[in-house]
């Protein structure tokens, strides 16, 4: 072996190491976290003392205030008698996610079908950065907007008892997740082949035509993904229903309420929160929750993907 | 060996030329399409014959920074005629790719295509206009028990015979195809081009092929592009055995191309 192929084969060596270390780190990170919050979290089953205040059932049934009262569901973490049930803040964040996903996916579909299928190339030049530039804004600043200047004119649009509510907070929420949307459901409708345009055409589609019955269901696999997508960053995203929710936890499923997500509940509440104590802890399986939420949710839509793809191209059987 | 005269001219094209900025890609070509014949443009690569025959169903206009001048006249209308009904010609006047572009979808649903783009179906129930166009096809016998399946599990003949039914279920008036066998096996080419001798009697067929054999054993006359221009239009036999134009004769016997 000469010199040269020798030092070249141990530089390809090193490098080869280094990106197998660099993946590493990140999986061993992931899981550690994953571990972390696990174990933070696991003393609502062990330990007897917490399971007293916050047990299973104390967590997910209605439970009566006094006794003899009538049975409610409340987060009541910081009262005389603590109180932790997880339903209102799961109603909160179920409910923003939704009135985000509504508002954001026609939105972000629609402007993915303009782009790729109709606008001119020097405006989808300038379409596709500008709305991907969205997603860089912080979400502190869309919050920020959401709270101070979007509300007050949501409130007078629908004559709405509260400032803060899911409808506000909801949208601004959806423009967090238009272009995570947009993004990847222009990249599938752009992927489908020009061929199959062209063969729409010559059979005497018009371009709508096209789009509709020809483009997008070709490229529906790509824009469900997109949509679960979105679906992960909305239950997630934690600055904005923290600042535009109102944070009442109230469990009400009506969108002119305000609620509480369960991502805010552990942004707001952690910081003040006595290290070990049943809150704590509690606020752990909050998060415990919301990583098995998005896990499962993402693992079913790639499921329903990976399906829907062998169906269209004819691999199943 | 002159055709009969009273073959009627279906597609008349006068002086068509296309030019980008700077390159002439068709050179005042005029040429006529009679019914029940099939017409072949041979020609190297880069002649203009896809150009020419995108230009017929106005294809073309999916394609940018081109400028069309000349006439492609359907009966009396003048397919470049602004106020042409794009969606209704290019049902008149059908196409079939050189790669076959079934989409991921049934067979039926493939077949069906055409037919959910207009208001009216025409005339039949939609069973019967299937069978009868997988038949005209010759692939009704091979799909007939599995029309609901993916048509991406076809092969690629079945693929391109499934392509040709799908244009024939919207009743085209003229059928143009660009090099549909160029991706296919001996055996499925000579099933499509038994398909096209069967179907001529019912719309003139307008063959782009790189195969000069193909053109010689299937076309009734044949055109030579170069270059974007019309050297020689005759019957194919004539074509093949006395060409007028030296050129012609370089490029069927062989010698370049």
């Amino acid at each position: 072996m000469k010199p040269s192929s020798l030092s070249h084969s141990v530089s390809e060596k090193i490098i080869e190491t280094f990106i197998h270390l660099s993946a590493a780190v990140s999986i061993v990170g992931l899981v550690l976290i994953f571990i972390f919050i696990g174990k933070e979290s696991l003393p609502v089953f062990t330990s007897p003392e917490i399971r007293r205040e916050a047990s299973l059932s104390k967590i997910f049934l209605p439970q009566s205030p006094e006794p003899g009262e009538e049975k409610v569901f409340r987060w009541q973490p910081v009262s005389v008698v603590p109180k932790y049930s997880l339903l209102p803040l799961v109603v909160g964040t179920l409910k923003a996610t939704a009135v985000a996903l509504l508002f954001a996916i026609p939105l972000a579909l629609a402007a993915a079908l303009f782009t790729s299928e109709f606008a001119p190339s020097w405006l989808r030049e300038w379409v596709k950065p500008v709305i991907e530039l969205l997603a860089g804004i912080p979400s502190v600043v869309m919050g920020f907007f959401a709270l101070i200047v979007m509300a007050t004119y949501v409130q007078e649009l629908f004559g709405l008892d509260f400032r803060l509510n899911a409808i506000s907070a909801g949208i601004a929420l959806g423009l967090a997740v238009v272009p995570v949307v947009y993004t990847m459901a222009e990249d599938a409708l752009s992927a489908v082949p020009q061929s199959y345009r062209e063969g729409s055409i010559a059979l005497g589609a018009t371009p709508w035509q096209t789009a509709w019955r020809v483009v997008l269901p070709a490229a529906f696999p790509g824009i469900f993904a997109a949509c679960i997508l979105g679906l992960g960053r909305a239950i997630g995203e934690t600055m904005i229903v923290l600042m535009a929710s109102g944070n009442a936890a109230v469990s009400s499923w009506s969108p002119t309420d305000p609620f509480r997500s369960l991502s805010a509940t552990i942004a707001a509440e952690m910081g003040e929160v006595v290290r070990g104590s049943t809150h704590y802890h509690v606020l752990f399986f909050i998060g415990v929750l919301l990583f098995l939420f998005t896990f499962f949710i993402n693992y079913l839509g790639q499921l329903f993907v990976e399906r829907l793809r062998q169906k269209l191209s004819g691999t199943d059987k | 060996m002159t055709p009969p005269p009273a073959l009627q001219e279906m597609l008349r094209v006068e002086a068509l030329s296309v030019k980008t900025k700077n390159a002439t890609l068709l050179d005042r070509v005029s040429l006529n399409v009679r019914e029940r014949e099939i017409l072949s443009i041979i020609g190297p690569a880069g002649s203009g014959k896809t150009t020419f025959l995108r230009c017929l169903n106005r294809l073309i206009d999916l394609e940018g920074g081109l400028s069309v001048s000349g006439k492609v006249l359907l009966g009396e209308q003048d397919v470049f005629d602004d106020a042409v009904d794009l969606a209704a010609l290019r049902r008149r006047i059908g196409m079939v790719f050189a790669l076959p572009t079934p989409l991921p979808l049934s067979i039926r649903d493939n077949l069906r295509l055409g037919l959910r783009f207009q208001k009216s179906s025409g005339p039949g129930t939609l069973e019967e206009r299937i069978e009868t166009c997988l038949r005209a096809a010759s692939l009704w016998d091979e799909v007939k028990d599995r029309l609901g399946e993916s048509a991406q599990k076809l092969s690629g003949g079945q693929q391109q015979r499934l392509c040709l039914a799908r244009t024939l279920m919207v009743r085209p008036e003229i059928l143009l195809l660009d090099e549909p066998c160029s991706g296919l096996d001996p055996i499925s080419t000579a099933q499509i081009e038994e398909a096209l001798q069967s179907l001529k009697d019912q719309m003139p067929v307008v063959l782009v092929t790189n195969n000069v054999k193909q053109a010689s054993r299937t076309s009734d006359r044949t055109a030579f592009f170069l270059q974007g221009e019309l050297v020689e239009l005759d019957d194919t036999g004539r074509l093949f055995t006395a060409p007028r134009d030296p050129r012609t004769a370089d490029y069927v016997s062989g010698r370049f191309g």
